[in-house]
């Protein structure tokens, strides 16, 4: 027998499965958002520095002008998804019991749902200024 | 209904040898910058309470936005901010470095070692440089 041990086991061939048809998915997707998360996180940067010191009027007006609250919306939108597929990896790699497991899962979802949608509602009512 | 031997099927689970973990290893830069990588980005991932605090209060008026302005101006506030300033930056050149090595560049032994020197020694570098723009030119916060 070879001293390389194959990549494709018996189930890939029973599942019809190669690893690059939906098992690497999330590996894939954490990629994308890491490459959009470069631009958007030094845009979120120069944003809060111009930011720093201004009026509370001032910030409103800003923060809700288009190019930046679209900047922010990208933002919040590309890491909620990246902070979502992380933290569930790393729910995976440490927690091992089953019932703990599946509620820190849902846990990471309530989660990335409320911080990301909480902070969305509050740049469109900037933007909106219902 | 037969009881299940130990180690045969339900019920009992057989003690399994494990393969060596972190704790048998001399800690290297690569390996402590990888372990980093993580930490800072559970951290980033709270860290984002503070962003939709923030907007959430310049959204709700100027006594909200106040009250935020307060804390991120405190000392705790401060330390918290700039620690989050490294994190994310942090993370992002980790992140870069990462990317750079799916693309299977930059193994090398000097490589490798150079890159994840860089991501700290630029990490550390662009934190500062934004925290003293931040203060000299912006004002700072308040």
């Amino acid at each position: 027998m070879s001293p390389v041990q194959p990549m494709r086991t018996p189930m890939r061939r029973v599942r019809g499965l190669g690893a690059a048809r939906s098992g690497t998915g999330q590996f894939w997707h954490q990629r994308i958002t890491s490459v959009a998360g470069i631009p958007l996180t030094i845009g979120l940067l120069l944003i809060i520095t111009a930011l720093l010191g201004r009026s509370h009027a001032a910030v409103v007006q800003i923060l809700g002008s288009p190019i930046v609250a679209i900047t922010v919306l990208l933002f919040i939108v590309n890491t909620a998804y990246h902070m979502w597929i992380g933290m569930q990896e790393i729910i995976l790699d440490y927690v091992h019991d089953d019932r703990w497991k599946l509620l820190s899962l849902m846990a990471n979802t309530f989660f990335v749902f409320a911080v990301s949608l909480t902070s969305i509602y509050a740049i469109l009512k900037l933007s909106f200024g219902v | 209904m037969v009881e299940p031997e130990a180690g045969t099927s339900t019920g009992m689970r057989r003690v399994r040898p494990l393969s060596p973990h972190l704790q048998i290893y001399k800690p290297m830069l690569t390996m402590v910058m990888s372990i980093v990588h993580r930490i800072t980005g559970a951290a980033l991932y709270f860290g984002m309470l503070l962003l939709a605090w923030w907007l959430i209060a310049a959204a709700s008026g100027p006594n909200a936005y106040a009250n935020v302005e307060w804390f991120m101006g405190s000392l705790i506030g401060q330390l918290v901010l700039f620690g989050y300033t490294w994190a994310l930056l942090h993370h992002m050149l980790g992140g870069i470095r990462h990317l750079i090595w799916d693309t299977i560049h930059g193994f090398e032994p000097v490589e490798r070692e150079l890159l994840t020197l860089a991501t700290l020694v630029g990490s550390i570098t662009l934190t500062l440089i934004l925290w003293v723009v931040g203060y000299l030119v912006m004002g700072g916060p308040r």
